[in-house]
Formats: structure tokens, C-alpha cells, sequence
């Protein structure tokens, strides 16, 4: 399912050496895109793109080459981006109406970094609006389907990066990843998810859900691409006062050095009775590699787990409603039409423009905001997270190099499968939102299948330790293929 | 603590959201279930924890305010929908409406950004 693409690396080193062109790259990727994406029958991967675009930004990099201008580490490649980053060639949606006819007039750092070092960028993909939700059925452009099952969500919120990657379309995407929204979808359909450290990357141009969670991430069909992705990516930006001004390491000079040594913890809380069997049984044999490999294998403890997702349900939403309120008719995108009044075009506009999930997250974070409330939910909230991360630290000041876990509880839901109960729904993020409650890196790699669908396998390190975590992906991901 | 279908209401005026009354009674019963579940973090002694005020461990880095180039990569006369002498032009929002105010949705806001009856249109500098 993950088409024809070798490793970036190779890819690039290609086109720089001209044994081929970025020109027929993106000619690929258009062409694969155009005969498995379009809905209904396809899957859904893309909200927009622009062939002609994409072929003279093509071009550009071609001709840059022609003319001994250099090549760029990723040139010639191409890469899908979520459709909640701001890009100068397509229109930015968020996945919601609200944003009908918005074009950006600035463009994300991350999409300018990976433009400048030769990559072309094929089209926006889809999102559960604004990023809010876990199966990209959230969209106002129709649900993403999951390319290893066509019956199946693609996972979310960046499901449509996702599918995109796992279905050969593109290499490599961005997503964003709020609670989880890189990782699931990335154990979902079967490809690497990285979620680094809050502050690696420049959020400059992520249109904001949640400010102090958000992070930018990326999905690929192996680890070196992701480090070789976070080398171009990361980094300070005079734009984004949260992108840390501390040195950028050579992620992929660690990738070989393997799992000897490393004392790698299990956590208890993460492998609770509820787990799908096959995901627990996938998870546990990818243990036993670990520890044949050399690593101490060790079991540990995250007492406050249990907390972390109303503490997320909390936090979330109330920065989202904040973040949120800037969509109003008035400053982008659409606008109620037949709105009488300046009350009137923001609440009809809200109210038309916002799908259900995105409505219900504001009126939880407004709840959670509002006066008399704020100590009660919001703060403790904060409280909690504290204590969360205090977890971690414990663990990492004990010896632990990095944590394995399931990256998720269950298997990727059938299309249109509803849960009523919205908190139970909800609650499938628990492996996910600690990382970003606690600002830590995570990624997740396929550890194997189950019924025929793949199976997530999540590291998580220590804050600023994308190395270690990137070199024990590797390691397994390695074993695996073997 | 239960939400009622008047607190739902009252949160969805806040929130700038005009609710049915459908969404109203699923609103009311979804809040209450996810609240239902946050209770559980009143079980917690937070009483000595700090607050995170934050995820910059050394605090957010300052920078000198320095102009610098301008980052739009279009004009705004580009992507304006409206743009006359330098100004983003708007179609009027409101004229001062009575029954606007008896059903009080008029706040100061709408109010401040009402429109003069006597002009086609409400423009506003770029800040």
C-alpha cells in the first residue's frame, strides 16, 4: 500500500544528481492522486490541489538545478500538507465552512522550510475540523478513508496526511498534533508519526486550536524520513516566540546505534484490561524485541494517567473557544448572507460556519472559562497537568532512557460507526494526550497487525530528546523488518 | 455539577453561537457527561501544586522590536474582498436597531461597530 517511493534521502540525492526530475516526481504523485484520491469511491486524502502549481513550483526546482544553483536536502520531493497550514498556492480551510474562500496571505514556517529545501507541495489534505476529532469524519469535505480499508476512518484529526502517505500519493506530509492528531492517524493506516517536543518547530502558520498543545508534526513511511524531515523543520523562529532557540541536532546521525543500552520503560497504566487484544498482544511481542535487542526493559508507573483526558477535555476546549473566536464573518472567510445585524453576523456565521464537534468543544471550553467556573475547571485543570508531567520527570530522573506504549486503544473505527457517548469517544485519545500535556516528543511506528489492520507502537522521550527517541524508533523498526 | 438547558443557552450567548433547541437538550447532555467524567479531578489534592502557567520551561524568549520585512506574500488589496484608498472596506454591519437591543443582543461591541445610518459602507484602517 505504500506505493513506489524509496527514502527521501534517495529520492532527493536523485534529482539533485539528475537521474531524474522533481518535474516527474510530482508528475507521479498527481497521477496516483488523480486515479485513488477523488471522492466517493476514493479516499478522500486531499481537499485541494493544483496540478499546474505543482508542476511550475516543480519546474523552479528543476531549473535551480539546471542551472547549478544547488539542490536542496529534499528536492524534487513531494509532500502533502494538512489543510490547517497556511500555504501561499492553495486555499487554507481548516476542513470547515466557516473558511470558504479564505486564501492565505502568509505562509507557515514549516511549509516555507520544507519549500526552501527543494520539496514541492501537491495539495492540502483533509482534517476533522480544526483539527477537532479522531476519525476526519469531522470535515465539511466528507470523511478520509483508511487506505489499508476502505470501511475504516483514516483516523484524525490528520487522517487525510495520513492516507495520503499510507496510500503512496506523497512521501511524507505535515499534520499537527494537538492530543494525538499525528500518531493516531499514523497507527491507523500503518505509517511513522512524529510529534516532537512542544517548541521543536515554529508554529507560525498552524492555525491555532489549542496554543499551549499544539505541535507541528510529521508523517512518513519510515523514521529516517521523519529525522531527516525534522532536520529541515525544526528549528528557532523569529515568527513563533514558543519555537525554542536551542540548537537543531543531526537527528539521523543517531538512527543506527540500536537499542543496547537503552533502559526502556513500560508503563503499567497503558496496558489496561479495556486494551484490544490484538493491539496489547502486537505491543507486547514488540517488547520482547526490544529486550532481546539489549535494552533494560523496565516497568514503570504514570499514577496520574487516569486524569489525563478530562484534563485535556478541559484545557483543549477552553483554548480552543478563545482561539476560535476570531472566525466571526467579519475577518475571514465566509459570512451569514442575509445577517442584519453585527450580532447577527457573528452568531449566524458561528453558527452556519461551525460544525457539531467544533460547536460542542467552544461550549465546553466557554463553560470551562466562564466566571465561577474558572478555579473549578480550568485551573485544576492546569493543576493536573503539572502533576502529569511530574510523572514523567520521576521516570525520566529514575534512569529511563524512553517509554513504549500502544499508541492507541483500539482499531481504527468503521466509517460512520457512532459512539453515543461523546466522553467514551473521547477517552481513546488517553495514549496519545499525555505527550502533549506534558510537552514531550512521541512517535509512533507500525509494530505489526491485528485482523488484517495495523498496529501503532508509541516512544515517548524525555523534552528535547528527539535523538534517543528517534534512535529506539529506528532500532525497532529495524527488528521488525527483519 | 449539572448544567441546565439555561446555562447552555446562557454559555452558547458567550460563546457567539445561536443553538436549536434541539442542539440545546444534546448540548446540555453532552456537557453534563464530559463534566460528569472531570469531576473525577476534584478527587486530587492540588492544593501544593503550581499551576502550569506555561510549557516554555525558561519562559517565552523576548526579541528586540525591530521592523522587520513584511510578511504578508500578498498585498491586502490582493485578498481583501473590498479595498478602497488603503482602507479594507466592509459591507455596513447594522444600523442602530431597537428590537435588537429589547432582545439584547445588542452588547457594546455591537453597539461600537454599528454602522451610521447614512453611509453605504464602514471602513477601518489597517492596523
Amino acid at each position: 500500500m505504500k506505493g513506489e517511493w524509496g527514502s527521501i534521502a534517495e529520492l532527493a540525492a536523485a534529482v539533485a544528481a539528475g537521474r531524474t526530475t522533481a518535474t516527474e516526481q510530482v508528475h507521479e504523485a498527481l497521477t496516483r492522486l488523480g486515479r485513488i484520491d477523488p471522492a466517493p469511491e476514493g479516499i478522500n486524502a486531499f481537499i485541494s490541489y493544483d496540478a499546474e502549481v505543482a508542476a511550475a513550483r516543480a519546474a523552479e526546482v528543476d531549473g535551480a538545478i539546471a542551472e547549478g544553483r544547488g539542490a536542496g536536502v529534499l528536492a524534487g520531493v513531494p509532500v502533502a500538507i494538512k489543510d490547517n497550514f497556511c500555504t501561499l498556492d492553495h486555499p487554507t480551510t481548516c476542513g470547515s465552512r466557516i473558511l470558504e474562500g479564505f486564501r492565505a496571505p502568509y505562509e507557515a514556517t514549516a511549509v516555507r522550510r520544507l519549500r526552501e529545501a527543494g520539496a514541492v507541495v501537491v495539495g492540502k489534505t483533509n482534517l476533522d475540523e480544526f483539527a477537532m476529532g479522531s476519525t476526519t469524519e469531522n470535515s465539511a469535505f466528507g470523511p478520509t478513508r483508511n487506505p489499508r480499508d476502505l470501511t475504516r476512518t483514516a483516523g484524525g484529526s490528520s487522517g487525510g496526511s495520513a492516507a495520503a502517505v499510507a496510500a503512496g500519493i506523497v512521501p511524507a506530509a505535515l499534520g499537527s498534533d494537538t492530543g494525538g492528531s499525528v500518531r493516531q492517524p499514523a497507527a491507523y493506516c500503518g505509517i511513522v508519526g512524529l510529534k516532537p517536543s512542544y517548541g521543536r518547530i515554529s508554529r507560525y502558520g498552524l492555525v491555532a486550536f489549542a496554543s499551549s498543545l499544539d505541535t507541528v508534526g510529521i508523517m512518513s513511511r519510515s523514521v529516517a524520513d521523519a529525522a531527516l524531515l525534522l532536520e529541515v523543520v525544526a528549528g528557532a523562529d523569529r515568527f513563533d516566540a514558543t519555537a525554542a532557540n536551542i540548537p537543531v541536532p543531526q537527528f539521523r546521525d543517531a538512527l543506527e546505534a540500536g537499542l543496547e543500552g537503552l533502559v526502556v520503560g513500560i508503563p503499567r497504566e497503558y496496558f489496561p484490561e479495556e486494551l484490544d487484544p490484538g493491539i496489547a498482544s502486537a505491543c507486547r511481542a514488540a517488547i520482547d524485541r526490544i529486550r532481546e535487542a539489549g535494552a533494560e526493559v523496565r516497568e514503570i508507573s504514570l499514577p496520574h494517567t487516569r486524569y489525563a483526558i478530562p484534563t485535556y477535555y478541559l484545557i483543549a476546549p477552553a483554548e480552543a473557544s478563545s482561539n476560535l473566536a476570531r472566525f466571526d464573518g467579519v475577518h475571514y472567510g465566509m459570512r451569514a448572507p442575509d445577517a442584519t445585524s453585527s450580532a447577527a453576523v457573528y452568531d449566524e456565521t458561528r453558527s452556519i460556519g461551525f460544525g457539531a464537534e467544533v460547536k460542542r468543544r467552544i461550549m465546553l471550553g466557554t463553560y470551562a472559562l466562564a466566571a465561577g467556573h474558572y478555579d473549578a475547571y480550568y485551573a485544576r485543570a492546569q493543576s493536573v497537568r503539572a502533576l502529569i508531567t511530574r510523572d514523567f520527570r520521576q521516570v525520566f530522573d529514575s534512569g529511563v532512557d524512553v517509554i513504549f506504549t500502544p499508541t492507541t486503544f483500539h482499531l481504527p473505527p468503521r466509517l460512520g460507526e457512532k459512539v453515543q457517548d461523546i466522553y467514551r469517544q473521547y477517552y481513546g485519545d488517553i495514549f496519545t494526550v499525555t505527550a502533549n500535556l506534558a510537552a514531550l516528543p512521541a512517535i509512533s511506528i507500525p509494530v505489526g497487525t491485528t485482523e488484517g489492520l495495523p498496529v501503532g507502537g508509541q516512544f515517548i522521550a524525555d523534552r528535547w530528546d528527539e535523538v534517543t527517541l528517534l534512535r529506539a524508533a529506528a532500532a525497532l523498526e529495524r527488528l521488525l523488518s527483519e | 455539577m449539572a448544567v441546565s438547558r439555561e446555562e447552555v443557552i446562557q454559555i452558547a450567548a458567550l460563546a457567539r453561537l445561536r443553538l436549536t433547541e434541539e442542539e440545546v437538550d444534546q448540548f446540555a447532555d453532552q456537557l453534563n457527561s464530559v463534566l460528569g467524567h472531570v469531576e473525577e479531578l476534584t478527587a486530587l489534592d492540588v492544593s501544593s501544586v503550581p499551576m502550569v502557567g506555561g510549557v516554555s520551561e525558561k519562559g517565552i524568549a523576548r526579541r528586540s522590536e525591530e521592523l522587520g520585512p513584511d510578511l504578508l506574500h500578498l498585498s491586502p488589496s490582493a485578498f481583501a474582498p473590498a479595498w478602497e484608498d488603503g482602507f479594507f472596506s466592509l459591507p455596513r454591519l447594522a444600523a442602530l436597531d431597537q428590537s435588537e437591543l429589547d432582545e439584547g443582543f445588542a452588547d457594546k461591541a455591537s453597539l461600537e461597530s454599528a454602522g451610521r445610518p447614512d453611509e453605504a459602507s464602514v471602513t477601518g484602517e489597517v492596523g
